[in-house]
């Protein structure tokens, strides 16, 4: 079957099984940030924006959001730019080994349009399904944190 | 952020942005799973359904659907008997495993491998092979394991290495200085109790997986996810007889369960077969369930002392699973004596052994701490014990009998990783600076005068405190190496074989190199694990690379240094000792420079022509061990036995940290893994021995929220033997938390808890029985 989805701005026409998920679709298309790590809706490794909310491709079926719009962390930065979430999450040691940051991005990224002004219980709230194994969370909680702070006094 | 130290740094012991930051946090494809090679074989594994079983027979017929290429079978791939361990060669780990066998030693183990178009031919392939299998008894509690009627588990005829197999023992160890038999009957005190760590999952986030191919001329590429990429090499020509390049791109975490094959020979299996390219990417259920986990531990602990808190005497006595299969079977179990037990070096006896027995259980391996966090349980916890015994404030009993600088212990030379130890005089020990600001920051003494139960909240506080030790490096065994080159454009090429798994060494190793040569880490251009490239490093284990690859990267950046100086001489026509190093170029006595970038320009076109390249390589002697002193503070919920980490204090010793946010970052991750480990991490398994717990739904590693506030902080200490001060940093954080929270529960509600993952409803039950 096909669908049209807009993939970080960008309208795309995409044949599909009809029990792909997006994961599976978006991995195809060459957007390799998203990370297949549970296939079971549990560490947040594949989370996307859809339509501005953050969701777990591994469990949506890209059938589901034909005529919607998708943000992979593909869409958070260029080659010559890094948002600030990117950027705290780097000078924080927030990112070890770096295969849940793109999930925590997106999903940092909603909370932050959401909630601009967000206490640390929200962020760690907001980020709750988003694992992390190798920093303890300490380090990314400060990072987003920093950057809701410089993101409201810009 | 910055921490002290004697010598005058300009990049070492800053907190530069971390080699490859950017691609990670852009999501840019660095991982095994993101490269898609043209023409890619999918490759299953067919699992055992059984814990012990000998495979009768096998039909593949009907599973060759369209769109198969292979399925291979223990009759089809060579009957080389190997360990999966990434170690040193020889190995101290036996031989006991085959890429498949006709026997299958646990509910996961390999039957056949298949090799489909795609994902879903091979899954539909699958089900259709029929197997017939004889099922055995299986041993799934190890504690049965010697039992006199217990099934063989590796009764193959090809096996080495094991010491007995025929009793299911994989190794067995025992040492004893002194007696402490004797010394126990002098003391005033005696503690005797036994304690059990679990069988805990890595759960790195990116699960195993392998890529392999041959590249245009032939030569057997193989992309994987591994912590041991030269051992990989070497272990892959053993069992196939082929020459092979391993590259290891980024890693999505390892901790030790990357430290051994697993994926690696599947894929070379059906390229070999088919000549084409095979990549296999574990599902989180392979991974949970049939890669490795820890060593689960029991550890009779027996420790005496004196009414004045001398110890006296210490013995730990062991027994470890090692699951189906025994990689790193003899080196972890050592390593929960040799790297506790010299910590406490005042005794006058003291005793370490027992035995590593085979069961039909997933099978163990390297885990982060490597044997010392299942070690460190029960003697620290003994200790508190006994400190609580005396009547004496665990903190002074402990640093009463804790090493110190000049100090060295006789268990360094006796015990080492499957072998002989070295000799070691500490150079660098703040266990004592740990311990004492650690006590006032957390505020220890004051917090121990408050109450601890508050019975209208119906909640108990409690606060617990743990030493620890680790080392750095395998003394004597493990090499790395390091080759520096120098480009016309100012830049240096830095290629290591040291093995980034997410911790960093990328950046640490460039820090050195550019501090060596006095330029910044921009410039120096770091790859690193790619067997054909890069010269050869044992990997990303024990505590190394900091300090092994560390001290190889600053010898040839040393070395680079006075070629550079040497050239600079020549095409600047002055003698070598009017010459330094300055920014990125030599300057003279009197002023005049040379940049980098004109020098080795020069050097290719017009002046006496070469290209600077040096290569060194280390070894070491002495394993400085790093120190912690880590203070918890839980809150327990009387009503349900619910325990909640709320504050995680470290202070720790590792030497000059080279990279203090990474350094942090690694104690961080570490107390974070300890407290899964103490609290959250369960396995369950069914009756038939399948392991329930497959998913991060079952098995609970902590989630964000789960932890109230982990804190690290570093004192002030400089090891001479490490490459600008530094010891290891990335192990030992593991090794307190089981212990400090066991301790701080006991503070709270007086329950001793010798039993970890702490389960909250057999705390419950305890509280209750306690009439709490």
């Amino acid at each position: 079957m096909k669908v049209k989805i807009k993939i970080n701005d960008k309208d795309q026409f995409i044949e599909i099984d009809p029990g792909e998920t997006l994961l599976e679709t978006l991995r195809k298309l060459g957007y390799k940030g998203v990370k297949h790590a549970c296939s079971t809706a549990s560490c947040g490794a594949c989370s996307v924006q859809l339509d501005g909310k953050p969701v777990l491709s591994c469990t949506t079926f890209t059938a589901a959001v034909d005529g919607h719009e998708v943000k992979t962390i593909e869409g958070f930065s260029d080659e010559n730019s890094l948002s600030d979430v990117q950027k705290a999450l780097i000078d924080e040691g927030g990112s070890q080994c770096g295969f849940c940051i793109p999930g925590l991005v997106v999903t940092a990224e909603a909370l932050l349009s959401e909630n601009p002004d967000p206490t640390q219980q929200e962020v760690i709230d907001y980020l709750k399904g988003n694992l992390c194994r190798c920093t303890g969370y300490e380090s990314q909680t400060r990072a987003i944190l920093k950057a809701a702070k410089e993101r409201r006094l810009k | 952020m910055k921490t002290l130290t004697e010598e005058k740094l300009n990049v070492v012991n800053t907190s530069v942005e971390k080699v490859d930051g950017k691609a990670l946090v852009r999501g840019k494809p660095v991982f095994t799973d993101d490269f898609d090679i043209p023409n890619t074989l999918t490759v299953k594994i067919l699992r055992s359904p059984y814990a012990h079983a000998i495979i009768k027979s096998i039909d593949t017929s009907e599973a060759m659907i369209e769109g198969v290429a292979c399925i291979l079978t223990y009759k089809d791939v060579p009957h080389v008997i190997y360990t999966r361990a990434g170690q040193g060669y020889p190995e101290p780990s036996p031989y006991d495993t085959f890429v498949l066998d006709k026997k299958v030693r646990y509910v996961g183990d390999g039957v056949a491998i298949i090799a489909a178009e795609t994902e879903n031919i091979a899954e539909r392939s699958m089900k259709l092979i029929k197997v017939e299998y004889e099922v055995l008894p299986p041993i799934l509690d190890y504690e049965h394991a010697m039992d006199k009627d217990a099934p063989i588990i590796h009764d193959e005829s090809e096996i080495s290495g094991a010491y007995d197999p025929k009793r299911n023992i994989a190794a067995h160890y025992e040492m004893e200085i002194g007696n402490v038999e004797e010394e126990l009957k002098k003391c005033d005190y005696v503690v005797d109790e036994t304690y059990y760590t679990p069988n805990q999952s890595h759960a790195m986030m990116e699960p195993h997986g392998a890529i392999s191919y041959f590249d245009p001329n032939g030569r057997l590429t193989i992309i994987t996810s591994t912590q041991v990429p030269f051992h990989a090499r070497r272990i892959i020509k053993r069992i196939f007889g082929v020459n092979s390049r391993v590259i290891k791109p980024r890693i999505g975490g390892g901790f030790g369960g990357k430290q051994a094959l697993h994926v690696e020979p599947y894929v070379v299996a059906v390229t070999l077969k088919t000549g084409r390219p095979a990549k296999c990417i574990y599902s989180r259920e392979e991974t949970m369930t049939a890669s490795n986990t820890r060593h689960a531990m029991r550890f009779r602990a027996r420790a005496g002392a004196m009414k004045d808190g001398t110890l006296r005497a210490l013995e730990l006595w062991g027994l470890s699973n090692t699951g189906a299969y025994g990689e790193h079977a003899l080196t972890v179990f050592m390593v929960g004596g040799s790297k506790t037990l010299p910590l406490y070096n005042k005794v006058k006896a003291v005793k370490f052994g027992g035995d590593v027995v085979y069961s039909n259980t997933e099978p163990a391996g390297a885990f982060r701490g490597y044997g010392a966090p299942q070690g460190m349980f029960p003697l620290d916890s003994v200790l508190d014990e006994l400190a609580h015994k005396i009547g004496m404030d665990p903190i002074e009993f402990k640093l009463k009998n804790s090493i110190r600088e000049g100090e060295t212990s006789p268990i360094f030379k006796i015990m080492g990783e499957g072998r002989e130890g070295v000799d070691q005089i500490i150079n660098s020990c703040k266990i004592e600076e740990c311990a004492v600001n650690g006590s006032k920051e957390f505020r220890w003494y004051e917090k121990k005068k408050q109450p601890r139960i508050d019975r209208q909240r119906q909640i108990a506080h409690g606060y617990g405190v743990a030493f620890a030790m680790q080392g750095s490096s395998i003394p004597a065994v493990d090499m790395g190496s390091a080759t520096i080159k120098m480009n016309d454009d100012g830049t240096f090429n830095l290629l290591v074989g040291a093995t980034d798994l997410g911790t960093g060494s990328d950046t640490i190793l460039a820090q050195i190199v550019a501090e060596v040569l006095n330029t910044t880490v921009e410039k120096i251009i770091v790859y690193s694990s790619d067997t054909d490239m890069t010269p050869f490093d044992k990997g990303a284990y024990a505590s190394s690379t900091t300090y092994v690859s560390g001290n190889a990267a600053k010898k040839a950046a040393e070395k680079m240094k006075r070629e550079i100086l040497n050239a600079a001489s020549e095409i600047m026509n002055k003698p070598i000792h009017t010459l330094e190093l300055d920014k990125d170029g030599v300057i003279s006595e009197d002023g005049s420079t040379l940049s980098f970038s004109d020098l080795q320009t020069k050097l290719f076109y017009t002046f006496n022509q070469r290209q600077l390249e040096v290569t060194e390589s280390f070894v070491s002697e002495v394993a400085p061990p790093p120190y912690l002193v880590s203070f918890a503070e839980v809150e327990i919920e009387l009503n349900s036995g619910k325990v909640k980490v709320i504050d995680f204090l470290n202070y720790i010793d590792c030497g000059v940290p080279i990279n203090p946010v990474l350094a942090r970052g690694q104690v961080e991750g570490a107390s974070a893994q300890g407290i899964g480990m103490a609290l959250f991490e369960d396995h369950v398994m069914d009756k038939s021995g399948r392991i329930i717990t497959n998913d991060f739904f079952t098995y609970k590693i902590p989630a964000r929220g789960d932890i109230g506030r982990i804190q690290v902080r570093f004192v002030k200490s400089y090891e001479p033997t490490g490459p600008f001060g530094a010891k290891s940093v990335s192990e030992i954080g593991l090794d307190t938390p089981g212990p400090a929270i066991a301790n701080a529960i006991f503070d709270a509600i007086g329950i001793r808890v010798r039993r970890l993952p702490i389960r909250s409803e057999d705390l419950f039950f305890e509280i209750r029985k306690k009439g709490l």
